[in-house]
């Protein structure tokens, strides 16, 4: 019986795991032995060469669209969360516990709208004739129409109205699941909110905002669209890039290596999160 | 006044949140070619001239279909591995699940440009199909963890009785189990239905000719600001937000009660 168990459970999760070995590890396998390759002309030369990792060191181009991914990365991650707990907060603590659902599905409503979509009614916000601009001059603080889109600014706002609503969602779920009994037993003992909240409850939602904050930056880093069609072409980003090298000279092992080392980057964050992380409660 | 204070607060925040959305549906009844102020409408010219475009409506009809397809294997090949893994004793299960759930972790553009270096290198043509290949690789970990974590202990009694009885394996599966699971089935199914509708990256590196809707409005994007974008992106918008609300008041308010 236990033989057959084994038999059936394996027949059931064989075309999952089938699925996921075909076109998820062999290819990632594939592509890391392929940024190891040399392009020569236009043949495929397979082997061990770091040539794409120093390329990726030495040209400017490339090297400074890492660092612009990891700069905007963290900014909009960092930003992200300080808009968000405000906002979460104000919606376990404040709205009448009956409202809560209706209030959070309102707040990230918009998260559904398609992200090309969404990067594209940012730019018609902030488009030199834009909304934004047109108040501005109307309210008679500006003169002229600034520059607002096709800047590293547009890109973070961007990204930022997308992980606000993301991270609202998961810091809501922990502030929910916190027993008031806390804040009752920290009042009680004498603290202000301000105490409450510094020493009470922001320790016990760490773990909750750490794997959203975790999460951002996963998902932020490895963006094209919103850096593409905010940020303008004066600054690339890592995503950016890959895509020139895909375009352009079908340069496979270049974007490979790119690849390669977003995945460093996503790892690296993982490392210095893991302590708070919590991946299988989110 | 510090009272009002989170109020105020919930307000900039949807006042934020809700911006780019309101900007994008009112200019879509702009009269005029740009959609920018002043707002000269309301009028319904760009919707027709959407709605008449058959690029964008076959565009449409493919990302239903991609959809649609993708999420029904990857809802079929979630709930049998969620059932394998669940109600079977395997060897290393932990580590077909970590297995399993894997993808999460790593950004669309890496899916993507993996299959694509395979799919290129082995002669494969790019097609509907493989961006649906895809968007599988992208909805089963969600499908699988939605419908494992569902498969609660107290579903086994039912599954049991049904074998003493005679069932085969075959129809305890089909019968038994997934009518019981059906919420869970159906959450998945929505989700991911959601998600595959709305994804351009993988969709953008995985096909050729026919285009799904987010590749479409990509290419039209590349000749800027025009209330016929607003138009379509306003049309997306409310089949997402309709998606949503029907995935919140059928299946998760089934679940909870």
């Amino acid at each position: 019986m236990i033989g057959q168990s084994k038999k059936m459970g394996w027949g059931f999760t064989a075309p999952a795991l089938l699925w996921t070995l075909a076109f998820f590890v062999a290819p990632f396998i594939v592509m890391g032995a392929m940024s190891f390759a040399i392009l020569e002309g236009r043949n495929l030369i397979w082997g061990f060469h770091l040539d794409n990792y120093i390329e990726l060191a030495t040209r400017p181009y490339l090297w400074r669209a890492v660092i612009a991914s990891i700069e905007i990365t963290l900014t909009v991650t960092l930003i992200s969360v300080v808009l968000a707990y405000p906002l979460a907060a104000t919606i376990a603590f404040r709205v009448p516990r009956h409202l809560q659902r209706l209030v959070l599905l309102l707040a990230i409503l918009p998260f559904w709208t398609s992200y090309v979509v969404r990067s594209y009614a940012w730019l018609l916000v902030l488009a030199r004739e834009g909304v934004l601009n047109q108040t501005l001059i109307n309210l008679g603080l500006i003169a002229e129409p600034i520059t607002l889109a096709n800047t590293r600014f547009a890109t973070v706002t961007g990204f930022v109205h997308f992980f606000v609503m993301l991270l609202t969602l998961t810091i809501y779920a922990n502030l929910i699941q916190l027993s008031p009994n806390y804040r009752r037993a920290a009042m009680d003992l004498g603290a202000n909110a301000f105490q409450t909240f510094r020493h009470v409850i922001l320790p016990l939602t760490l773990p909750g905002i750490v794997t959203g904050a975790f999460l951002t930056f996963v998902l932020c880093i490895g963006d094209y669209v919103t850096p593409h069609v905010l940020g303008g072409n004066n600054e690339l980003t890592m995503p950016q890039v890959i895509m020139v090298q895909l375009g352009r000279r079908a340069d496979f092992p270049l974007a490979s290596a790119l690849a390669i080392v977003m995945m460093g980057m996503v790892t690296l964050a993982y490392l210095a999160a893991a302590r708070w992380l919590r991946l299988d409660r989110v | 006044m510090r009272t009002y204070l989170p109020w105020i607060y919930l307000a900039l925040a949807f006042g934020f949140i809700y911006l780019p959305v309101c900007v994008l549906v009112l200019f879509s009844f702009q009269d005029g070619g740009l959609p920018v102020p002043p707002f000269d409408g309301p009028s319904l010219k760009w919707y027709r001239e959407v709605l008449s475009d058959r690029d964008v409506t076959d565009a449409l009809i493919h990302s239903l279909f991609v959809a649609v397809g993708s999420s029904a294997v990857a809802v079929i090949l979630g709930f049998l591995a969620a059932y394998g893994l669940a109600r079977h004793t395997l060897p290393g299960s932990a580590f077909i699940r970590l297995l399993l759930v894997a993808p999460l972790t790593v950004s669309y553009l890496i899916v993507g440009l993996g299959l694509l270096i395979v799919l290129s290198r082995a002669g494969f043509g790019l097609s509907l199909g493989t961006a649906g290949i895809g968007h599988v690789v992208i909805n089963l970990p969600l499908a699988f963890a939605i419908i494992y974590a569902s498969m609660g202990a107290q579903h086994e009694n039912a599954e049991r009785a049904a074998r003493d009885l005679g069932a085969s394996e075959m129809r305890v599966v089909v019968l038994v189990t997934a009518p019981m699971l059906a919420p869970a089935i159906a959450a998945a199914f929505f989700l991911s239905v959601t998600l595959s509708w709305d994804e351009f990256i993988i969709a953008f590196l995985l096909t050729r000719f026919d285009i799904t809707l987010p590749v479409e409005i990509w290419s039209m994007l590349r000749s800027g600001l025009s209330p016929r974008l607003n138009a379509i992106g306003s049309v997306v918008f409310l089949i997402s937000v309709a998606a949503v609300l029907i995935l919140e008041f059928t299946t998760l308010r089934r679940r909870r009660s």
